[in-house]
């Protein structure tokens, strides 16, 4: 028994000195790279918590695509990176502050370490209401059915999110395409993996997707997958961005909270109330809405790392 | 259970330095990165209140993980953000300096008796 | 308000009305993506509207439910599901909302259309969208029954709000856009935290279930601190205040008017929910008198700060802040010591009052002064003159909304004052109803500043460059509709008095203007009195060259001397706290201050 916490104290110690490297690191590259690394060590201890399914969003978004996200950033911000001596705080207001964050982070510590025990849970009526809608995946049942309004919802701050960020384009480049993520020489290994990986990850992502009505996996550890695999082929010069004004990619970035909302009023109209799911088709409607929002997370998340359009249209 | 204590404790350690240094470091990308590391403490906070409440057979309660999922989607969606405009505004001046126009307001007392 | 019976079952059908509130402008946003170019535009206004009428709908089935109208997301109850409730306080900020949005959409239709020639356009497509998840995320706040959703909507509104302040992509208005955001993210996280530490107290995020649970514990005590702290950052009372001014000033006016008007409004009203219906019996005299000392302190400086501003938006967004800082003057009210609980009662109608009418009325005068802009090419207060024959629905809205906001009979903020006064008599805490009357002669101050310029002779020198070419080319003809639409906002805060508010707000039936003729001609003239003293002795005015005002002026010389010097160190106060790492040491010093002040009692 003594093997296991003494591996947990190792994982979190190994956390904490990565999270410390990511505040202290003088250069922002090295600070970004531990961020990463940082963010897969997280993926381990959320397993060791008997969370697999947020694991994988860790791995996969908190690392993966916040990363790429923040590298793409310190590559172009580089330059600008020797001006920003301004609003630097001195070595006693530094010292303050780390008085008062850590008197925070010690009243925090102490009110996790005071709460009841045994603890509040809900497990047991998530379990009693497991069967309502087919789905074995408890985390689903959560995400699509008892708190589906905030899954709605965060569709729409996802759509919003977007929106914030187009708006960022200059007038000229409205409607046109986000700057080209063509990063690669065209004999080089990513072309090869551009090629090989997309058709696995495609698959994969689908089956992370299926296989979440049961076991750990969901629409959006899916759509990372697929977003991820969107962006290998964008990096690699086989694809490019599409152009924002298009349609079919609107239809394609609103089909997830527009099939939802549809749903969610058919229950309404059928006489049950918003978000429920008709008795026998619950698991066949909560997939449809599903496979819709792995297409739109997929493509809103591999737009939110394009950025803005930044190319104009073409005639 | 003594891995809730272990990464409760870490937890609070990763938010604690995430704080200081989205309050201490000048460069905004900095302060991004600082805003993730104290999301990520937080979402850990929401990871040990599940395992607490593992029951009925589950490793830990759903309901805590699922809204760290929706969590993790909406940090995303504001570092998208936060970089867009940080890029914008890199492009716009050559700087990335958050400096507010202090001297904006503090004004010039000339039109004044 | 909200009996303990039917807090967790559905109101039948009525409770669909709910969730119509919020998917009407969620949906509009959605089909307006998909649509695009003119499209996007008409769909937003179609759907104001009906947006509108759901929210009526809702303030007149209220009363009826004799509580809180409840509506259960896919029939699952708390704790395993969410909530919709809409109780008094909700309806009546859904319809105010609904108000503001409609007023500010007729607004913007003109300075947010699509060039002829072109299919579409980046501003008005992003505006139109943004305008309508505002509005999505605000209804959201209103009704959401429970904190994790609340905080999903409290996401929604900063994503939203935060691109509006930059649409025009001018470098300052770029940066203002990235401090606000960075630090409402700060201020989200800290909720997000209280929220998990609330969870894991009791396994429900559900208000009405914590209600009945919360007791003083340390898990709650620090989830009660850091989710007000976060929350007031968002809502930007001083000393976190630091994103405000450029980015409600730098916003163009129908995202300003947006901005200033509803989506503080937000975050503020999360925190009437978790200190009123949340932990009501977990607050001390230390806390709430705390809070309100910020609050005072917000209406000093915000007032002192904004007399000392050259551009009309900056004033008015340092109006703001006092304003805010005058939100928060009922949580020292309400708080009954003998019970040792939030009390809903005079303070609480009296402070969602302000509320409303600051939402009306600060929407008309940024609207107000969006046209001034457009038609004089600037915004220099001391070159206004000759606005009011240019744009007179313009300067005829800042005018009464100006005047709603110093609380002249009958506008909602003169009954808010009204009971805001009654509650500091009732609860023998003098001490608030001076800041509640000086915050009346502050807000009269600039004001009169503004409107002496507007109404005043044209002063030669201060026109000169008036006249320059920059100027003039930037000069654009006002439609009619956006003068109308500043103006009904102003009359409705102006009329917002009237309405008796029994059935939505904890004031007793048949509350609304009782004072007499005489009393209320008092009422208006003191504050105007001594705004008007404030105004020579602090404000930023320059003495006319010759004749007797010259005269008088001189023999103020001492005294404005010293007004002016203490004007200039509330700008240096204002700039100090403004920096980022101050605000963010304000941040960390207030979450452990309320911490302690809210264990102070045991």
């Amino acid at each position: 028994m003594t093997i296991v916490p003494a591996l947990d104290l190792f994982v979190a110690g190994v956390v904490l000195i990565v999270a410390v490297w990511t505040v202290v690191a003088r250069d922002s590259s090295s600070a970004v790279v531990g961020f990463v690394a940082y963010g897969l060590l997280l993926a381990l201890v959320w397993v060791r918590l008997g969370a697999p399914d947020v694991a994988l969003t860790e791995a996969a978004i908190g690392s993966g695509l916040t990363g790429a996200l923040l590298i793409g950033a310190a590559a172009r911000l580089r330059a600008g990176e020797s001006s920003t001596s301004a609003e630097h705080l001195g070595g006693v207001g530094r010292t303050l502050v780390a008085a008062l964050a850590t008197i925070v982070a010690a009243a925090i510590a102490v009110a996790l370490l005071s709460l009841p025990d045994p603890a509040p849970s809900l497990a047991p009526e998530a379990a009693a209401n497991a069967g309502a809608t087919g789905l074995g995946n408890p985390i689903t049942n959560v995400l699509m059915a008892f708190r589906a309004m905030d899954t709605m919802l965060e569709k729409f701050v996802l759509v919003i999110a977007l929106v914030g960020v187009w708006s960022l384009a200059p007038d000229g480049a409205w409607g046109g395409r986000p700057r080209s993520y063509h990063r690669a020489d065209p004999e080089g290994a990513l072309v090869f993996l551009a090629r090989v990986l997309p058709p696995l990850g495609v698959v994969l992502g689908i089956y992370v997707l299926w296989v979440s009505a049961d076991h750990p996996g969901g629409a959006f550890q899916g759509a990372t997958i697929l977003a991820a695999m969107w962006l290998v082929v964008l990096m690699a010069g086989l694809g490019d961005v599409p152009e924002v004004g298009r349609q079919q990619l609107r239809l394609m970035l609103v089909a997830g909270p527009v099939v939802f909302l549809i749903v969610g009023l058919g229950g309404l109209l059928l006489g049950g109330a918003f978000l429920s799911y008709p008795q026998d088709w619950a698991k066949p409607v909560i997939l449809a809405i599903e496979f819709a929002m792995i297409l739109t997370v997929a493509a809103t998340l591999a737009l939110l790392v394009a950025g803005p359009p930044e190319r104009s249209a073409e005639p | 259970m003594s891995e809730t204590i272990v990464f409760g404790l870490c937890a609070a350690v990763v938010a604690g330095l995430g704080l200081y240094g989205a309050i201490v470091n000048p460069q905004p990308l900095r302060k991004i990165l600082a805003f993730n590391l104290l999301g990520s403490g937080v979402f850990l906070f929401f990871g040990v209140v599940a395992r607490r409440g593992a029951a009925a057979g589950f490793p830990g309660d759903p309901i805590p993980q699922a809204l760290v999922i929706t969590g993790v989607v909406v940090a995303f969606s504001a570092t998208a953000l936060a970089l867009a405009l940080l890029l914008r505004y890199f492009d716009a001046t050559g700087s990335a300096s958050l400096r507010d126009g202090a001297a904006s307001n503090a004004g010039p007392e000339s039109t004044d008796a | 308000m909200s009996g303990p019976v039917a807090v967790l079952e559905s109101a039948g059908s009525s409770g669909a009305l709910l969730v119509l509130s919020i998917v009407v402008p969620v949906a509009a946003a959605l089909v307006a993506f998909v649509a695009g170019g003119r499209r996007t535009a008409w769909i937003a206004l179609a759907a104001l509207p009906v947006g509108l009428a759901v929210a009526v709908a809702i303030a007149a089935k209220v009363p009826q439910t004799g509580g809180a109208l409840v509506y259960l997301l896919g029939g699952w109850a708390p704790p395993l599901g969410v909530a919709l409730r809409a109780d008094g306080l909700s309806a009546v900020m859904l319809v105010v909302t609904a108000c503001v949005v409609a007023a500010i959409g007729v607004y913007a239709r003109a300075d947010f259309r699509v060039a002829a020639g072109a299919a579409e356009e980046r501003a008005p497509f992003t505006f139109w969208i943004l305008l309508l998840g505002v509005w999505g995320g605000l209804n959201t706040v209103f009704l959401a029954g429970d904190l994790f959703t609340l905080y999903v909507a409290l996401e929604i509104l900063t994503f939203a709000a935060v691109p509006l302040v930059c649409l025009d992509g001018r470098a300052e208005t770029l940066q203002a856009a990235l401090r606000y955001l960075l630090f409402a993210l700060l201020g989200s996280v800290l909720y997000l935290a209280g929220t998990t530490l609330l969870y894991g107290a009791y396994g429900t995020l559900d208000v009405v279930l914590l209600s009945r649970l919360v007791t003083a514990e340390p898990a709650v005590l620090v989830a009660g601190s850091l989710m007000t702290v976060g929350l007031l950052a968002k809502t930007a009372l001083v000393p976190l205040h630091l994103w405000l001014p450029p980015a409600h000033a730098g916003a163009p006016p129908a995202g300003s008017a947006l901005l200033s008007a509803l989506v503080v409004k937000g975050s503020f009203f999360i925190v009437v929910r978790l200190w009123f219906d949340v932990m009501p019996g977990l607050q001390s005299v230390a806390a709430t008198q705390m809070l309100s000392a910020l609050g005072a302190t917000a209406i000093l400086l915000g007032s002192v700060v904004a007399l000392r501003q050259e551009r009309l938006k900056l004033l008015i967004a340092y109006s703001t802040l006092a304003q805010i800082g005058y939100l928060f003057l009922m949580f020292a009210l309400a708080y009954d010591a003998g019970a040792a609980s939030m009390l809903k009662g005079d303070a609480l109608a009296g402070g969602m009052l302000q509320a409303m009418s600051h939402a009306a009325a600060k929407a008309a005068m940024f609207m107000a002064a969006g046209s001034i802009y457009t038609a004089l090419g600037h915004d220099r207060i001391a070159a206004l003159a000759g606005a009011g024959r240019r744009v007179p629905g313009a300067v005829a809205a800042f005018a009464l909304g100006g005047l709603a906001l110093v609380g002249l009979p009958p506008s909602g903020a003169y009954l808010a004052k009204e009971l805001l006064l009654r509650s500091a008599a009732d609860t023998g805490q003098w001490w608030w109803a001076v800041v509640i009357q000086a915050g009346g002669a502050f807000t009269c101050a600039y004001l009169l500043l503004v409107l002496a310029r507007v109404l005043g002779p044209v002063n030669r020198t201060a026109t000169a460059d008036e006249t320059t070419d920059e100027t003039a080319t930037k000069r654009g003809r006002v439609g009619w509709s956006q003068q109308a639409a500043a103006l009904a906002l102003a009359a409705c805060s102006l009329a917002l008095g009237l309405v008796d508010w029994s059935a939505w707000l904890p004031v007793p039936p048949g509350t609304r203007l009782s004072s007499s003729l005489v009393d209320t001609i008092a009422a208006a003239v003191w504050p105007v009195l001594a705004g008007g003293v404030l105004a020579v002795l602090l404000g930023r005015w320059t003495p006319p060259p010759r004749g007797r005002l010259q005269q008088a002026a001189a023999a103020l010389g001492p005294l404005r001397r010293a007004g002016v010097a203490l004007g200039a160190g509330f700008c240096r106060a204002d700039a100090f706290l403004r920096q980022w790492p101050v605000a963010g040491l304000s941040l960390l010093a207030l979450a452990i201050v309320f911490g302690a002040a809210l264990s102070a009692r045991y």
